[in-house]
């Protein structure tokens, strides 16, 4: 599942050795298999630990999966559209409300939420995306942080309280595993979370292998020569904006499936940052950057916490200033660089033994 | 009238502290592209150095100097040891790093201080003042009155003294900045130490009628924020008049128009703001960027 984009294929060596087009193509075959052994463990892995895992960590990793559908939804804005945003928590929220509102007043089962959530903020961000072409940089940031302030004040008014609960908020039911499956709510949640993931990483797969993805990382590249090669940058633009909301609020609804309940609080500002900080810590441009990343909203608060009671927070900012020191390309790119490290000196490795023992050769 | 004269005098006071914070983000973006999240937070800090000495003793208008002296050496030392490694990262990373500043002030100060509101005195007259007919707080006007007079300052600092040209130098034209003879990286660390300077006045000012808290700043930084690409954040007085507009519009907006009440005045003071991008996408007074292809 890893990505090369542009940024990362530069620094990446080509591979070593000068061997023939055949050699190389076997070593790019060979990649390719591990790269799927890889993944196969990964799914393995990842379908055993609900049945080994306490219910409340179960939660955690249902939570692990759902920030990284909204991280994706980041991802392909940010690292491979180039647009900044600082408010993808209005989506997170309205995908959120969407659904506490579809279950609650017109009793839509809990599973057609998803698709209506995503539908509802497709559209909002499309909309939003269309102003947001006049604006770059630190002047979109600020726009996109100004949805991101103005949601909790907007879920609390006073008009909206029939549908949003005010300040209350709205509780929903834990829905139960269907079709009689013999496992509980908790590891129900946690593979149709995952099963949500998989399909929203193959689809940001496709859409970013093919023409489409091109051109939204040909706008992140050189906007202008974007425009020139024929690109419908405005439309492109718009639309990753669109798709990337989309994928927020899938997430925002999954959330309030999972967690039950939804209220204005749960959507601050400190929420679009979190995202923002999963996001870039994660690894920008790649799809696996988005899975790091949400291990890391997830779970390194926790392991500040554990570090120093007191002042919890000085310990992640530091986390924060050192795993950019580190990883300048965010957590993917350090898995890519360690791992293609390695690749290339096993590959070393397998010629020169190759070359030492040439089988059935007469060579002196 | 009564009372719309008095809310424009609180809107620009508290355009004046918007404006100081926005003039310290102006001056880093303008030299390193970067956007110091952590502006607001350093502010915060200072404020509460200025409490510790003010609680020990030390007279007002002394801690007030000591306040500025330590923040404008503490800006520096951050500078070097913090932001220096990052001077070159992406700006998305350098955001990370601002963030990473601001959760730690925020904790220290709360671990340190606790997270319980203080009192924070200010140096001017309790009494109100009066002009005709209406009163207006004393603290206002002090605090337009200080924030007016480190604007002048500065100004003359960066028109007149060879410092502020060398300063200024170094931040339009990095590279013949260096052929010249100054060095660029300690005009870069300076400026953090006079943003952290103008922060911790905007902070001391604002303390009063905020009140002294942890997390007091943050939303003096969204308006600072707004109010500096507002103003177009390549121009230092296009920042300030941004700060105090967007005082301005918060305050009467949140006075005038009878629905937003508290929650939604900033949000309508975006939303103008916003309008505003819309129209000009460089900020008001902002030079529009021109790259070559």
């Amino acid at each position: 599942m890893t990505l090369h984009t542009a940024d990362r294929t530069v620094s990446a060596d080509p591979p070593a050795g000068t061997g023939s087009a055949a050699q190389s193509e076997a070593a790019s075959a060979r990649a390719r298999t591990w790269r799927r052994a890889r993944l196969a463990a990964v799914l393995a892995l990842a379908c055993v630990l609900p049945f080994v895992m306490g219910d409340y960590r179960v939660f955690q990793f249902t939570l692990v999966f759902i920030y990284a559908i909204a991280l994706l939804g980041l991802n392909l804005l940010m690292g491979f559209n180039g647009q900044f945003s600082l408010g993808h928590g209005a989506f997170y929220a309205i995908g959120a409300y969407t659904a506490a509102i579809l279950i609650q007043t017109a009793q839509v089962g809990y599973l057609w939420t998803l698709p209506a959530a995503g539908v509802v903020c497709g559209v909002a961000g499309f909309l939003f995306g269309i102003p947001a072409l006049r604006i770059r940089g630190m002047y979109l940031a600020l726009a996109t942080l100004a949805l991101a302030l103005t949601t909790p004040p907007l879920l609390k008014y006073k008009a909206f309280e029939r549908y949003t609960g005010g300040v209350q908020g709205i509780f929903i039911e834990k829905p139960a595993a269907p079709f009689g499956l013999p496992i509980g709510p908790d590891q129900w949640l946690y593979f149709l979370s995952l099963a949500v993931l998989i399909i929203a990483v193959a689809i940001a797969h496709n859409i970013l292998r093919g023409r489409t993805g091109r051109a939204i990382m040909a706008i992140r590249d050189h906007h202008t020569a974007a425009e020139a090669m024929g690109i419908n940058t405005a439309l492109y633009k718009s639309l990753t904006f669109g798709v990337s909301a989309m994928y927020t609020g899938v997430a925002g609804a999954l959330s309030c499936i999972v967690v039950n309940f939804v209220a204005p609080d749960s959507f601050t500002v400190f929420l679009s940052i979190t995202f923002l900080v999963g996001s870039v810590v994660g690894g920008l441009a790649s799809i696996s950057g988005a899975i790091y990343g949400a291990f890391f909203i997830q779970f390194i608060p926790n392991v500040a916490d554990a570090v120093s009671k007191a002042a919890p927070w000085a310990i992640y900012g530091l986390f924060l200033i050192g795993f950019m020191f580190v990883m300048p390309a965010g957590i993917a790119g350090f898995v890519d660089k360690v791992g293609g490290r390695l690749q290339r000196k096993l590959a070393r490795a397998g010629s020169r033994a190759a070359q030492a023992h040439p089988a059935g050769s007469s060579k002196p | 009238m009564e009372t719309f004269l008095q809310q424009v005098v609180t809107g620009l006071a508290d355009g004046g502290i918007y404006a100081s914070i926005a003039l310290a983000l102006v001056m880093i973006y303008h030299s390193t592209d970067h956007l110091n999240f952590a502006q607001g937070e350093m502010a915060m800090f200072s404020t509460y150095i200025a409490w510790t000495l003010i609680n020990a003793g030390v007279p007002y208008w002394l801690a007030f100097g000591a306040t500025l002296a330590i923040s404008f050496v503490g800006g520096i030392v951050i500078e070097r040891v913090v932001v220096r490694p990052f001077e070159n990262a992406p700006v998305l990373n350098a955001v990370i790093v601002f963030i990473g500043l601001l959760v730690i002030f925020n904790s220290l100060a709360g671990w340190i201080y606790t997270y319980d509101i203080k009192q924070f005195p200010s140096p001017f007259p309790e009494r109100p003042l009066r002009l005709g007919e209406v009163y207006f707080r004393a603290h206002d006007f002090g605090a337009i009155g200080v924030t007016l007079a480190v604007l002048l300052l500065l100004w003359l600092f960066f028109r007149f003294t060879p410092l502020g040209l060398a300063m200024r130098a170094a931040a339009e034209n990095p590279v013949s900045a260096r052929l010249v003879g100054i060095r660029v990286g300690w005009m870069l660390a300076l400026g953090w130490g006079l943003a952290a300077l103008i922060g911790a006045v905007g902070g001391t000012m604002v303390a009063p009628v905020l009140f002294l808290d942890p997390s007091m700043m943050s939303g003096v930084l969204l308006y600072a924020f707004a109010g500096a690409l507002f103003g177009g954040i390549s121009s230092p007085g296009g920042a300030v008049f941004g700060g105090f507009f967007v005082g301005l519009a918060e305050t009467l907006a949140g006075t005038y128009i009878p629905f937003i009440g508290n929650e939604l005045k900033l949000a309508v003071a975006l939303l103008i703001i916003i309008g505003v991008l819309l129209v000009r996408p460089s900020g008001l007074f902002g030079r529009v960027a021109v790259s070559r292809v």
